[in-house]
Formats: C-alpha cells, structure tokens, sequence
C-alpha cells in the first residue's frame, strides 16, 4: 500500500478505509494536525494567545493531545492526577514526567500533579471501598473536580481532555441506548464556560479515531501507557466501542456519520451549548465547603471526601 | 514469526509468510482496534510479514470511566 497523497507514491504505514487513503509517516502527521486544526476552528476552542491545562493520564489520547498541541504552536501545560492505583499509577505517573521532562520542556511547557493518596489519605482502591461506589466513577468525580480547580486556580483559559471520535461515538450510543436526554445536551466536543468557577472544556481529538491516535503516537515515539486501568475491566464503555469497531470495520465511516451526525442536529437544535450555560447559571451555586459550582447543597467531590474520612477513622 | 500480544500479555509463534490483515484474522482481532507494529515500524494491512520479522500487536482501545464521565 502507497502513500495516497505523496506524488512519488511512499511506502504508507498507516491505511484509512473510512477516509478512502493511506498516508506515509509525514502525510499521516500533517493529517492528524489538520484534523485536530479543524476541530479548534469549527468548535471555536481556542486561539494561539490562550492559555490551554491539558488533562494527561499517560495514556495515548493525552500525551498525543499535548504533543499535537506544542507542535502547532499552542500555549499548553498539562495537569496530572496521581489516583495512587498502585503499580499501574507509578508506571502512568512516570511516563508524563518522562514526556514533560524530554518534550514537553523543550517547548517551555510545565506539567502541575496532584496526588490523590496526599489529600485523602487514600488512593482510589480504598476510597471505592470505603464509599461502596463503583471505582470508575470515584475516579471520574476526582479527575473533574481537580482538573477543574488547578483550571481556575492557575487562571487557565481553557481545559482540553484527550476525548477521541470512539470514546464520543461510544457515549453517545450508551445514552442514545438509555435515553438518556440530559447527557445528550452535555456532549458537545466544546463546553462554554458557564459560571464563574467553571472553566470551558474542549476535545480537540474529536475528529480522530483511537486508532489514528495511537498511530500518531507510535510514529512519534511517544511512550505511553498501553495496559488498560486495572479498574475498568468489563466497563460498558468498552463493549460499545468493540460494537463499533465491528460495525466500522463492515462498513468504514460508521463511527464519524453516527458522531459528526448527532453534532450537526445539535446545532440545528435549541439545545446548543448557549442555551445549556443559561440553564447551569439557573441550577448552579458555590459549594459551601470548597467554593467550587455544584448543584447539590455540598459538592460530590466534598461529601465523597468527608465519607472517606469518617469511614477512615 | 514471533508475535507479542496485550491484556494479556503473552507471545504465541505464528508461521509466515502471511499478510497483516490474515495474521489478525486467524487471532480474531479486528483490524480497527489494533496496530501491528514490525521491529519498530507500524506496518499496513496488506504488508507480507516474514517468519524472522518479530510482531507486536497493539491494542488501541483505552478507557472506562474516561469515556462516561467528562475525564
Ligand atoms: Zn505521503
Ligand atoms: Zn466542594
């Protein structure tokens, strides 16, 4: 298989059925960058002279979010949470650092960490027992609040999440398949930010399948973290997108018309984003215990925080 | 040809020559959630790979609460 944009026809290294091509390592990255370049213009994300916190796990979505961003000149520093999972979070933990330290640093790029087990005195495994909840979602409420937080407090313009085409695709069929209608407001690939506290969410990978992502970064020689979280074992998450993945591989293109389809009614609909941050202005306040918008009395994160103590004592 | 595989982590022997695309057919793997990777060189589905080549195949699917949640 050859380059399909090279006029000397290159070795390809990486074939695209759903965009009918296959490109060689250098067309592959500047398509990569062209996709994430398009999604910032058409979801009005961000522009050069923003600050960008970039939510990183070690994982191949957000390293190759980061890289992309520093390659196109952006202004972006990463925020990672150490969720103290054991061997899986030291080896996730030492692979940012690596990437901050050889790349990142090049491009006067800094990486902020915060550790859970400092905070709570716990890491997640514990916290999930003590508080009888489901570990993906501990984690989830954790990841939000603090990214949130290091967001404000640092004055960040704008957070970006390494959200990729099959997590959203994947989403959107799990709550397609639930009806679950006040989910489908909230997932736009750009998220406003809708009070005073909240800082505006992006996903600049949104027009790029998981596994173009990887591609990008193997070919960049990005060392990521390739086993999955211990936790997330049997998630349903990963059964939609081994659906879709086999409905894509049927019939290439499925995953981007079912997403780009939703988004394109999205637009069309009342139920845009605009109308969406009146609605959280409506229903949000600030937690009497952080500070930080929620809708409840006290905020998740603190009412988690507060069970974990006392079941800790 | 020797082939290393993920989740979990494991090398089974494979006879070549055989293209990419039927080296993950006979694993069963759908060539949308993998990478096959030669050495250090991603290779394409229509690649002949050779009995001395060494493969790694690589998943691309990550995630649980990641996907459900806004992280
Ligand atoms: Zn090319
Ligand atoms: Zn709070």
């Amino acid at each position: 298989m050859n380059c399909t944009k090279c006029p000397t026809s290159t070795k390809a290294v990486i074939g695209l059925p759903r965009h009918n091509a296959a490109f060689c390592k250098g067309c592959f990255t500047t398509f990569v960058h062209e996709q994430v370049a398009r999604a910032v213009k058409s979801h009005k994300m961000f522009t050069p002279e923003d600050r960008i916190l970039v939510a990183v796990s070690g994982g191949k979505d957000s390293l190759a979010l980061w890289h992309i961003l520093l390659k196109l000149g952006y202004r972006a520093d990463a925020l990672y949470v150490n969720l103290g999972i054991g061997g899986y979070s030291e080896e996730s933990h030492r692979k940012v650092r690596l990437y901050a330290d050889t790349v990142a640093a090049a491009h006067g790029a800094t990486l902020l960490v915060h550790v859970v087990e400092q905070e709570a005195g716990a890491g997640i495994r514990e916290l999930a027992t003590v508080l009888h909840r489901p570990t993906c979602s501990t984690c989830g409420t954790i990841k939000r609040y603090q990214f949130n937080r290091a967001a404000v407090e640092h004055d960040y313009d704008v957070m970006a999440t390494g959200h990729n085409l099959d997590d959203e695709a994947a989403r959107l069929l799990g709550n397609v398949l639930h009806w679950q209608e006040e989910y489908l407001d909230k997932q736009g690939p750009a998220l406003p930010a809708s009070v005073e506290g909240f800082a505006k969410k992006v996903k600049p990978l949104c027009r790029l399948s998981e596994r173009e992502i990887a591609a990008y970064a193997v070919l960049n020689r990005i060392d990521y973290i390739v086993e999955e979280c211990p936790m997330a074992k049997g998630s349903k998450m990963l059964l939609y997108k081994e659906v879709l993945n086999r409905l894509e591989t049927e019939s290439p293109g499925t995953k981007q018309r079912f997403y780009w389809g939703f988004l394109d009614k999205q637009a069309k609909s009342e139920s845009a984003p605009e109308s969406m941050a009146a609605k959280d202005q409506r229903t949000l306040h600030p937690c009497p215990s952080c500070g930080q918008p929620t809708t409840a009395d006290t905020c998740s994160y603190c009412k988690m925080m507060a069970k974990a103590k006392t079941a800790a004592h | 040809m020797i082939v290393q595989l993920s989740h979990p982590t494991r090398q089974v022997e494979i006879k070549g020559p055989k293209r990419t695309k039927e080296l993950l057919r006979e694993l069963n793997l759908v060539v949308e959630a993998h990478l096959v990777i030669r050495g250090d060189e991603l290779v394409t589905e229509d690649e002949m790979l050779a009995d001395a080549d060494r493969i790694e195949i690589r998943p691309v699917i990550s995630g649980g609460a990641r996907a459900n949640s806004e992280l």
